[in-house]
C-alpha cells in the first residue's frame, strides 16, 4: 500500500537490480488472489464435513460417557487404541500383528479375486454382448446366480478348496464378477453401428476389433461395472474373513469382539471405511483417465 | 466403354418377421474408372442402402456388384466409405483415426516411416495436419468430415463412396469442402460415388447424376450426363446455360415427375 502506483510497463523497464523489491508488488496481488480462491474452494468442501464430524463426535462422547454405557466414547477409543494407531507395523507372530498387516492381507485377497473377476467378467460380458446365442444361454443363469449372497458361496468354496485363502478369493471373485459382466455386455451391445462399419471397411480381424473398437467404445460402461465390483468385493472380504480366520481386517474385527476390545472394532471400522472409499475413488479415477475424451462425441 | 464398377440387377428386400419391404428393385449401373457419379433421390428411397451394398456392408438380395469384373460382397478398403456422420472414433486422435486404416492396408507394402509420411500426406491433402493430435470432440464438424475424407483416401480405395458427406454442414463450409473434393478428384483421379440431397452439389461435382424413383421398390429413374468441362468454377457456372439446363432437368425429375409422397 505504501508503494506508489507503478504501471506494469514501468516495472519491466526498471534495472534488474531494483527489480526484486519493486516487481514483486504487482505480481504478488494476482498470486495471492489465486491462492485465496483455492483456499476458499477447499474450505467450502472441507469445513462442512469437519463441522458435522465434530458435532457427531461430541454427541457420541456425551451419549457414551455415562456409566453403564455399552459402547466407549471417542476419547476412550483413542486412549485404548493409541498403540494400534501409532504402531501399525508390529508383528508378534500368528495373528498378533499391526493393522497394516491385517489391511494389506485383506487388500491382497481383494486384489487377487477382483483382478480375476475383472478379466473373466470383461471376457464373459463381451461374449454375452456380442453373441445373441451366448446371451440367450447365459443371461438367465447370470440373473439367478447374481442374487446369491456372497457368504452363501463360502461353505461351498471351503468344501471345494479345503483352505481359507482360495475360498476367500473365490468369494471376492464371485461377488464382484456380476456387475462387471452385466455392464460390459451392455457396453458392447451399445457400440454404434458406425464403429462396426468402420472396422468392417478397414477389415480389422476379431482380435483387433476387440482391442481397438470394443474395449474403448465400451470402456465407460466397463468402468461402471468395475467400480460397483470393487465396492462389493470390499464388502464381501470383511464378512468372509470373519468366518475363515487368519490374518485380515475381517478376522481382526471378529477377534476384537471375542476379546471384548470394542475400541479396536471401532478403529478397524474407521480404516475399512476409508479404504473402501479410496478403492472406489481409485477405480473411478482410473476410469476417468482411460475414457478421457471418449464420452464427448 | 468397359465398366469399372458394375451394379448388376440388384434387388434388396428387408425382412423382419413376416413383414417384407422391397427397397430397391432392378438396379443396373455401370461406372467407368475415374468417373464422379452422384446419386440423388428423395429421403428414404434407398440411397444409403444402395451405397452400403456397394460397400459390402449390406448384402444384396438378388444381383451382384462387380469391381474390375470381380464380385465383391464383403466390405473392404478398396471401397472406402465417408459416412454421413463422419464416424471418427472419439478415443483416437485425428492422426490415429487415419492411421487405423493405413496400418491395416499397408501393413506389408510400406515401412513404418513410409506409413507415417503417407498419413501426414493425406492429412495435408485435406489441410488437417495442424490438428493431427486433436481428438474428434475438439474439432469442428467440417474438420471432422475432412478427416473422414482423409481416412478414406489414405486407404487408396479403388472406389470412394460418399454418403451425403456435406449434409450436416453449413452452406459456407459445404461450398469449401465441395471445392476441396473437386480438387482432390482432379488431382488423384479417383472413382467416386456420392449420395446427395442437393441438386446444385450434384451438378457441380458430377460427371453423371443418377436419379432414383421413390420407394418402395425404388429404381434408377434417369441418368443425366453433365458435360461441363473441368476444372469447374462455382461462380462461372452460376450463369452457364449448360449448368442451368442440367440443374433444371434434375429439379424437374425430383419435383414434377417423382414428387415426394409422405409415407405416413
Ligand atoms: N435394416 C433395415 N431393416 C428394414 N428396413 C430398412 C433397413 N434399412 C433401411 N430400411 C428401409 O429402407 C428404406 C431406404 O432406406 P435408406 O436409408 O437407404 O434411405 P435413404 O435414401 O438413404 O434416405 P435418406 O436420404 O433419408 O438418408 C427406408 O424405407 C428404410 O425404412
Ligand atoms: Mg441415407
Amino acid at each position: 500500500m505504501t508503494m506508489p502506483a507503478i504501471s506494469p510497463d514501468n516495472v519491466k523497464m526498471l534495472p534488474t537490480t531494483a527489480a526484486p523489491v519493486v516487481a514483486m508488488r504487482p505480481k504478488r496481488a494476482p498470486r495471492a488472489d489465486r491462492f485465496l480462491k483455492i483456499a476458499r474452494a477447499t474450505a467450502v468442501r472441507v469445513i462442512p464435513p469437519l463441522i458435522v464430524l465434530a458435532l457427531l463426535m461430541l454427541f457420541w462422547e456425551l451419549v457414551c460417557r455415562r456409566a453403564g454405557s455399552t459402547l466407549p466414547p471417542p476419547s476412550k477409543v483413542f486412549k485404548d487404541t493409541r498403540e494400534l494407531i501409532f504402531d501399525p507395523f508390529f508383528d508378534h507372530g500368528g495373528i498378533d500383528k499391526g493393522l497394516f498387516w491385517h489391511l494389506s492381507a485383506s487388500l491382497q485377497r481383494v486384489a487377487y479375486g477382483y483382478s480375476l473377476a475383472a478379466i473373466a467378467g470383461i471376457a464373459l460380458g463381451t461374449l454375452v454382448g456380442q453373441s445373441v446365442w451366448a446371451m440367450r444361454g447365459l443371461d438367465p443363469l447370470f440373473q439367478v446366480l447374481r442374487t446369491i449372497p456372497p457368504l452363501a458361496w463360502l461353505p461351498l468354496a471351503l468344501a471345494a478348496f479345503r483352505d481359507g485363502q482360495p475360498s476367500a478369493i473365490f468369494v471376492i471373485f464371485i461377488t464382484s464378477i456380476w456387475p462387471i459382466i452385466i455392464n460390459t455386455a451392455v457396453g458392447i451391445r451399445n457400440i454404434p453401428q458406425d464403429y462396426r462399419n468402420v472396422a468392417a471397411v478397414v477389415q480389422l480381424n476379431p482380435l483387433e476389433f476387440f482391442w481397438k473398437i470394443m474395449l474403448p467404445s465400451a470402456a465407460p460402461y466397463i468402468f461402471t461395472g468395475l467400480r460397483i465390483g470393487v465396492g462389493l468385493s470390499w464388502l464381501a472380504i470383511i464378512a468372509a474373513e470373519m468366518l475363515i480366520g487368519g490374518v485380515g481386517i475381517g478376522f481382526f474385527i471378529w477377534d476384537a469382539w471375542n476379546s471384548s476390545h470394542i475400541s479396536e472394532i471401532i478403529l478397524a471400522l474407521f480404516y475399512v471405511g476409508i479404504i473402501g472409499f479410496v478403492l472406489d475413488r481409485a477405480i473411478a479415477g482410473l476410469g476417468y483417465l482411460v475414457t478421457h475424451g471418449t464420452s464427448a462425441n | 466403354m468397359k465398366p469399372y464398377l458394375k451394379l448388376d440387377h440388384i434387388d434388396k428386400t428387408f425382412t423382419r418377421g413376416n413383414a417384407t419391404t422391397e427397397v430397391l428393385k432392378d438396379i443396373n449401373l455401370n461406372i467407368a474408372r475415374g468417373e464422379y457419379v452422384s446419386i440423388i433421390g428423395h429421403s428414404g428411397c434407398g440411397k444409403s442402402t444402395m451405397l452400403n451394398i456397394i460397400a459390402g456392408l449390406t448384402g444384396a438380395s438378388i444381383g451382384c456388384v462387380l469391381l474390375e469384373d470381380r464380385e465383391v460382397n464383403s466390405p473392404g478398403p478398396d471401397r472406402a466409405v465417408v459416412f454421413q456422420n463422419h464416424s471418427l472414433l472419439p478415443w483416437l486422435t485425428v492422426y490415429q483415426n487415419v492411421q487405423l486404416g493405413v496400418d491395416k492396408v499397408f501393413a506389408k507394402s510400406k515401412s513404418k516411416a513410409e506409413r507415417e509420411a503417407w498419413i501426414l500426406h493425406n492429412l495435408n491433402l485435406v489441410q488437417m495436419t495442424h490438428a493431427k493430435d486433436k481428438r474428434p470432440s475438439e474439432i469442428s464438424g467440417g474438420m471432422k468430415q475432412r478427416v473422414g475424407i482423409a481416412r478414406a483416401l489414405a486407404m487408396e480405395p479403388k472406389v470412394l463412396l460418399l454418403d451425403e458427406p456435406f449434409g450436416a454442414l453449413d452452406a459456407l463450409t459445404r461450398a469449401h469442402l465441395q471445392d476441396s473434393v473437386m480438387a482432390l478428384h482432379q488431382k488423384l483421379g479417383n472413382t467416386i460415388v456420392m449420395i446427395t440431397h442437393d441438386v446444385d452439389e450434384a451438378v457441380l461435382l458430377s460427371d453423371r447424376i443418377v436419379m432414383m424413383t421413390n420407394g418402395p421398390s425404388a429404381t434408377i429413374g434417369e441418368v443425366l450426363d453433365v458435360p461441363l468441362t473441368r476444372p469447374r468454377k462455382r461462380l462461372d457456372l452460376a450463369t452457364d446455360p449448360l449448368y442451368l439446363k442440367c440443374r433444371k432437368r434434375v429439379l424437374e425429375f425430383l419435383y414434377e415427375r417423382h414428387r415426394f409422397v409422405e409415407a405416413a
